[in-house]
C-alpha cells in the first residue's frame, strides 16, 4: 500500500508518465463506458450505405466508413477489443513466461538451459513474422491474434525475469535464506518474486504498447477480427482504398493506435525510472 | 590421507568432519570439463561442543568452500560430515532442514542476509515458520525474546533494513539465526572489511552470543590476530588442505608445520620491529587448478625436500592434540 | 614550511554536497610530509584519509567537493592556486604519483601492460623536454629499457616479455608491483600511496610492503600512505597521522605512535586491536554524521577525558616530544603496554 502511494506520487510528479496514465486511464474509461458513449448501441456495426464516406461534421463526428458506419462509434468499441486483445495476450505471456524466468533462472541446470534455449528460438524470429505465421495457419479471428501474440510475447519476460533472477541468486539475502533451510519454491515466491516485481511492471505497460501495435498491423494485414468488427487496424487497411479523398477514414483510428502505445510507452518509461531501485535508494539518502 | 585418521577422534565430538572434499569443474569454451579445482580435498576435523573452532588461511585455500559446505550451500564431492552424530553430508532440500536445524551459517555481513523488502519482523519469523510448527503468538514471542537478547528494543520490528543502522542490522541477522537455537553456528570471515573499532563491537557480540546460547562457532577468517583472540583452535588451511591443526596458544607459539610458520612470521608485530625487514615468504601459491605433485606447499617452502616432491605428506600427530601434514614436523 | 619538507598541507577545510546537506569531509587539516619519509595516513572508514590524499593529487570530485580554505604547499608552491591544466602537465603523474587500492580496475584490460607503461613514459618521462609533441625513437628506446629495469626491480619475473602481457595475466599482488613500478617510472619526489595492500592476502601484503619501502627509501621518494590497518601502517611508516571524522588527532614518529599515543582517541583505537590478552576493549559510541559534526574536538562525545572545552574550542597543536604532535585539550600520558 505504501509501495502504491509511492508510485502514485512520484507518477504525478514526472510528467510524461503522468500523461501516459492519463491516456490508458481514458482508454479503459471509453473500454468499458462504450454504450453510453454512443448514440445507439448497434451504430458500430450498422451499415447504412446511404451515408458512406461522409466527412467528419454534424450527426458523425469522425464521418463515416465505406459501408456507411459510424468511424466515432467504431473507434469507441474498437477501445474494446484492442484491450481485450492486449490484456489477454500480455496476461498469458506474464502467465507463462514469468514462472518459466524464474524456475530456468533459479536452478540454472539443464532444465533452465532446455527452457532459455526454448525462448531464444521463439526470439531469433522477429515477432510480427511469426505471429503472422501463427495467424494465417489458424485463420482470422480475435482469439487467435490473442494465441498468436501470447505465443510469441512470453518469451521476451522469461529473459528478463530470467536475468533478474540470476543476479538475485548471488545476493546474499537470498544466499542466506538457502543457508537458513528455506525451501526452494518459497524463496522463488517470497523473496525473488516480489524484488523482480518492477521490471515486470515496466516491461507489462511497454508490452501492452507492443502488443497493440502488433494487433494492429496483423489487422491490418487482415490477419486480425473479420470484418464488421471495429479493429483499429482493419479500419485503416480499409481506408487505404479510399485515400486521398476520404481522408478522415484513417485519421481518427490512426490517432487511436498511436496516442494508446505512446500512452503506455510514456508510463512504462516513467516507472522503469521510478521503480529503478538505485534512484529509490537516493532517494532513502544511500545512495 | 584423512587428518587425523590415527586418533578416532573425539567422542563427545558435535562435528565429525571425514576425508570432505568438494570439487568445481573447469569448463572450456563450449562448456565441456576441462579439469577440476580442488577448492577442498580431503579435509578431516572434529568440533568439541562448545569451543570456537579457527580455521584460516589465504585467499582460495579452500576455508570458505568449507564454510558453505558444512552449510549445505554447496555439496560436498566426497566424505562424511557427522552433525549430532547424524550423517549430514549426502542429505540435501527437506532431508537436510530437518536434521541440521541446529547448524547454521552466518554470512561476511549479517545484516546483508535480510531481504530489503521485508520488515525485520517478517525477516524474523521466516526460519521459524520454515522449521517449526509454532502458532504466530508463540512465534512472535520467540522472535521478541531474542531480539531482547541481541540488545534491540521491539520497537524496531516494523523497520525495514534500511532504516537500522549497519551494526543493528547485524544484530538482527544473527538474532535470525538464533531463533533457530543452533548449537554450531560457521561464522564466514565475520570481520572482514571492518574497522578496527566496528571489529571490537562485533566480536564483543559474538562473544556475548556464545555464552548466553550456549553456541560452537566455526569461526573462518584470514585475520590471525582475530583468530588469536577468539579461537580456543586453530586448523590452517592451504589449497584445499588443513596443513596444521591444535590448540591456538601452542601453534602461535610453536608452529609446526613451515606455511604456519611464514603465515605467523607475516603478522605484523606493532611496538615492536618491522616483521618485514626480516623473514618473508617468497612466491605465490600455485593455482588450485594446478596442483604441484606432493606436497602442495613445496614450491613455496623453504624446507622443501626432494621427498616432498614424490609424497603428499598425511596428517600425524606430531604432540598432544596436534596435527600436522609435513614430512619434517 | 621548511625547506626539509615536501609537502604541508595548512588548515585545509573540504566539504562535500549531497542530498542531506553540505559534509564537513576535512576540518581546517594539517599535514607535513619530510623529504624521504613514508608518512602513513590511518583512521577509520569516513575519517577523510582518501578525501586528503584526493586533495593533495587534485583529484576531488568538482561537481561536488567544496574547498573551504587552506593551503597544500607542494615544494613551495599552493597546489590549490595552480590551474587544472598546469597541476595535470606539470605536477600530476610527473612529480606526485599515485598507487591505487585496487590493482584489478586500474589497467585497462584491452592494451597490454608494456602500452600502458610507455604510454605514461610518453607524457611523463624526465627525458622528455618541455613541449615536446612526438616520441623521438631514441627517447623511446631509453624508456623502455627504463621500464624493464624497473620492473626487474619490482620482481616482475622475465620483465621484457611481460610488457607483451594483458594485465589479466599477472595475479593480484604481481599487479600490485606493477602499479608500483608505474608510479616510480617518472622519478616523482612524492608518491600517494591509498589503501595499496588493502584486497592483498597478509603474505602477498608483507612482500609489496617490503618491496615498496625498500625502493622509495633507495630513491629519496616521498610517500602518503592511507590504511585503516594499523599493522600495514607500522610496517611501512615513518611517520604517522590520525585522521578522526575529518580532525587530524595526532602526529607522531611510528614507534611512539603505538607505544606512546597522547590523544585519547589514538589510545582507544590502539586498544581495541585484537590482542593476545584477549580482552576486547571497544571505544564505545559510533562516528559521528559530517553533516552537523559536533563542535570543538569532533571525538569528545565518545571521550572520556572530555570537559567543556573540548566541545567548544578545536584543540591546537601541541608538542609532547621531537616530532610528536598532538591536538586534545588532555593529552594522555605515559606508555601503553605493546601489543
Amino acid at each position: 500500500m505504501k509501495a502504491l502511494v509511492f508510485i502514485v506520487s512520484r507518477l504525478y510528479r514526472d510528467r510524461s508518465a503522468f500523461l501516459g496514465a492519463l491516456i490508458i486511464l481514458a482508454l479503459v474509461v471509453v473500454a468499458l463506458a462504450a454504450p453510453l458513449l454512443v448514440s445507439h448501441p448497434d451504430a458500430a456495426w450498422a451499415m447504412n450505405p446511404q451515408v458512406r464516406l461522409r466527412p467528419p461534421g454534424g450527426e458523425f463526428l469522425f464521418g463515416t466508413d465505406r459501408m456507411g458506419g459510424d468511424i466515432y462509434a467504431r473507434v469507441i468499441y474498437g477501445a474494446r477489443i484492442t484491450l481485450t486483445i492486449a490484456v489477454v495476450a500480455v496476461g498469458v505471456s506474464l502467465l507463462i513466461g514469468v514462472p518459466v524466468g524464474l524456475v530456468a533462472g533459479f536452478y540454472g541446470h539443464w532444465l533452465g538451459e532446455v527452457l532459455m534455449r526454448v525462448s531464444d528460438i521463439f526470439l531469433a524470429v522477429p515477432q510480427i513474422v511469426l505471429a503472422i505465421a501463427i495467424a494465417l495457419t489458424l485463420g482470422p479471428s480475435i482469439e487467435n491474434v490473442i494465441l498468436a501474440l501470447s505465443l510469441t510475447y512470453w518469451p521476451w519476460f522469461t529473459r528478463l525475469v530470467y536475468a533478474e533472477t540470476q543476479s538475485l541468486k548471488n545476493e546474499v539475502f537470498i544466499e542466506a535464506a538457502m543457508a537458513l533451510g528455506v525451501p526452494p519454491w518459497r524463496i522463488i515466491v517470497t523473496h525473488i518474486l516480489p524484488n523482480v516485481a518492477s521490471p515486470i511492471i515496466v516491461r507489462t505497460s511497454i508490452g501492452m504498447g507492443f502488443t497493440i501495435l502488433t494487433a494492429a498491423a496483423l489487422g491490418f494485414l487482415g490477419l486480425g477480427a473479420p470484418p464488421p468488427a471495429p479493429e483499429w487496424g482493419r479500419m485503416i487497411s480499409e481506408s487505404r482504398e479510399h485515400l486521398p479523398d476520404a481522408w478522415w477514414y484513417a485519421l481518427a483510428p490512426g490517432l487511436a493506435i498511436f496516442l494508446v502505445v505512446m500512452g503506455f510507452n510514456l508510463l512504462g518509461d516513467g516507472l522503469r525510472d521510478i521503480l529503478d531501485p538505485r534512484i529509490r535508494r537516493a532517494q532513502h539518502g544511500r545512495g | 590421507m584423512p587428518l587425523d585418521e590415527r586418533h578416532a577422534g573425539d567422542a563427545a565430538a558435535l562435528l565429525r568432519v571425514r576425508g570432505l572434499a568438494r570439487h568445481f569443474p573447469i569448463r572450456n569454451a563450449l562448456g565441456l570439463r576441462r579439469g577440476s579445482v580442488k577448492a577442498l580435498d580431503d579435509v578431516s576435523f572434529d568440533v568439541r561442543p562448545g569451543e570456537t573452532l579457527g580455521v584460516v588461511g589465504e585467499s582460495g585455500c579452500g576455508k570458505s568452500t568449507l564454510g558453505k559446505t558444512l552449510a549445505g550451500i554447496h555439496r560436498p564431492t566426497a566424505g562424511s560430515v557427522l552433525f549430532e552424530d547424524a550423517e549430514i553430508a549426502p542429505l540435501q532440500g527437506a532431508a537436510r532442514r530437518v536434521v541440521a536445524r541446529r547448524l547454521q551459517y552466518v554470512h561476511q555481513d549479517p545484516g546483508a542476509s535480510l531481504d530489503p523488502r521485508w520488515t525485520i519482523r517478517r525477516s524474523l519469523h521466516e526460519p521459524l515458520i520454515v522449521h517449526s510448527g509454532l502458532s504466530e503468538a508463540e512465534r512472535e514471542q520467540r522472535v521478541r525474546g531474542i531480539l531482547r537478547e541481541v540488545g534491540l528494543p521491539p520497537d524496531r520490528l516494523d523497520s525495514y533494513p534500511h532504516e537500522l543502522s549497519g551494526g543493528q542490522q547485524r544484530r538482527v541477522g544473527l538474532a535470525r539465526i538464533l531463533t533457530l537455537q543452533p548449537r554450531l553456528v560457521v561464522l564466514d570471515e565475520p570481520t572482514s572489511g571492518l574497522d578496527v573499532s566496528v571489529q571490537a563491537t562485533v566480536l564483543k557480540l559474538f562473544r556475548s552470543l556464545q555464552r548466553q546460547f550456549n553456541l560452537t562457532y566455526i569461526f573462518i577468517s584470514h585475520d590471525l590476530a582475530v583468530v588469536r583472540m577468539m579461537c580456543d583452535r586453530v586448523a590452517v588451511m592451504y589449497l584445499g588442505r588443513i596443513v596444521e591443526l591444535g590448540p591456538t596458544d601452542a601453534i602461535f607459539k610453536d608452529p609446526r608445520h613451515p606455511y604456519t610458520r611464514s603465515l605467523l612470521a607475516a603478522i605484523p608485530r606493532i611496538g615492536g620491529p618491522r616483521v618485514t625487514d626480516g623473514f618473508v615468504l617468497e612466491g605465490e601459491p600455485p593455482s588450485p587448478g594446478k596442483l604441484p605433485s606432493g606436497c602442495r606447499f613445496r614450491t613455496r617452502c623453504p624446507n622443501a625436500a626432494p621427498q616432498c616432491a614424490e609424497a603428499d605428506p598425511p596428517g600425524r600427530t606430531v604432540a598432544e592434540g596436534r596435527v600436522a601434514a609435513c614430512h619434517f614436523a | 614550511m621548511a625547506a626539509a619538507d615536501i609537502l604541508a598541507v595548512r588548515d585545509l577545510a573540504v566539504a562535500f554536497a549531497s542530498d542531506a546537506g553540505l559534509a564537513q569531509v576535512l576540518d581546517r587539516v594539517n599535514l607535513t610530509i619530510r623529504r624521504g619519509e613514508v608518512m602513513g595516513l590511518v583512521g577509520e572508514s569516513g575519517c577523510g584519509k582518501s578525501t586528503l590524499a584526493r586533495a593533495v593529487l587534485g583529484v576531488l570530485p568538482e561537481n561536488a567537493a567544496r574547498i573551504g580554505g587552506g593551503r597544500v604547499m607542494f615544494d613551495g608552491e599552493d597546489l590549490l592556486r595552480i590551474g587544472p591544466e598546469e597541476m595535470s602537465d606539470r605536477v600530476r603523474g610527473r612529480r606526485i604519483t599515485f598507487i591505487p587500492q585496487d590493482p584489478y580496475g586500474s589497467f585497462n584490460p584491452l592494451f597490454s601492460v608494456g602500452d600502458q607503461v610507455m604510454e605514461i613514459m610518453r607524457w611523463k618521462s624526465k627525458r622528455r623536454p618541455e613541449g615536446e609533441r612526438g616520441y623521438p625513437r631514441a627517447r623511446r628506446a631509453a624508456d623502455r629499457a627504463e621500464a624493464i629495469e624497473l620492473l626487474r626491480q619490482v620482481q616482475i619475473p622475465e620483465p621484457e616479455a611481460a610488457l607483451s602481457k594483458l594485465p589479466h595475466e599477472f595475479s593480484g599482488g604481481q599487479r600490485q608491483r606493477l602499479m608500483i613500478a608505474m608510479a616510480l617510472l617518472p622519478q616523482p619526489d612524492l608518491i600517494i600511496a591509498d589503501e595499496p595492500t588493502t584486497a592483498l592476502d597478509v603474505t602477498i601484503q608483507a612482500q609489496i610492503l617490503r618491496l615498496l619501502r625498500k625502493l622509495v627509501k633507495g630513491r629519496g621518494i616521498s610517500v602518503l600512505f592511507t590504511t585503516h590497518d594499523m599493522g600495514t601502517a607500522h610496517e611501512i611508516c615513518d611517520r604517522i597521522t590520525v585522521l578522526y571524522a575529518g580532525q587530524e588527532m595526532e602526529t607522531a614518529p611510528v614507534d611512539a605512535f603505538f607505544v606512546r599515543p597522547a590523544h585519547q582517541y589514538t589510545a582507544r583505537l590502539l586498544d581495541s586491536l585484537p590482542n593476545p590478552d584477549r580482552e576486547i576493549r571497544e571505544i564505545g559510541g559510533e562516528i559521528p554524521r559530517l553533516i552537523d559534526p559536533p563542535q570543538g574536538c569532533r571525538f569528545h562525545p565518545r571521550c572520556a577525558a572530555a570537559t567543556d572545552i573540548c566541545r567548544s574550542q578545536r584543540p591546537d597543536e601541541r608538542a609532547v616530544a621531537a616530532g610528536h604532535v598532538v591536538r586534545c585539550h588532555h593529552p594522555h600520558e605515559g606508555a601503553r603496554h605493546a601489543a
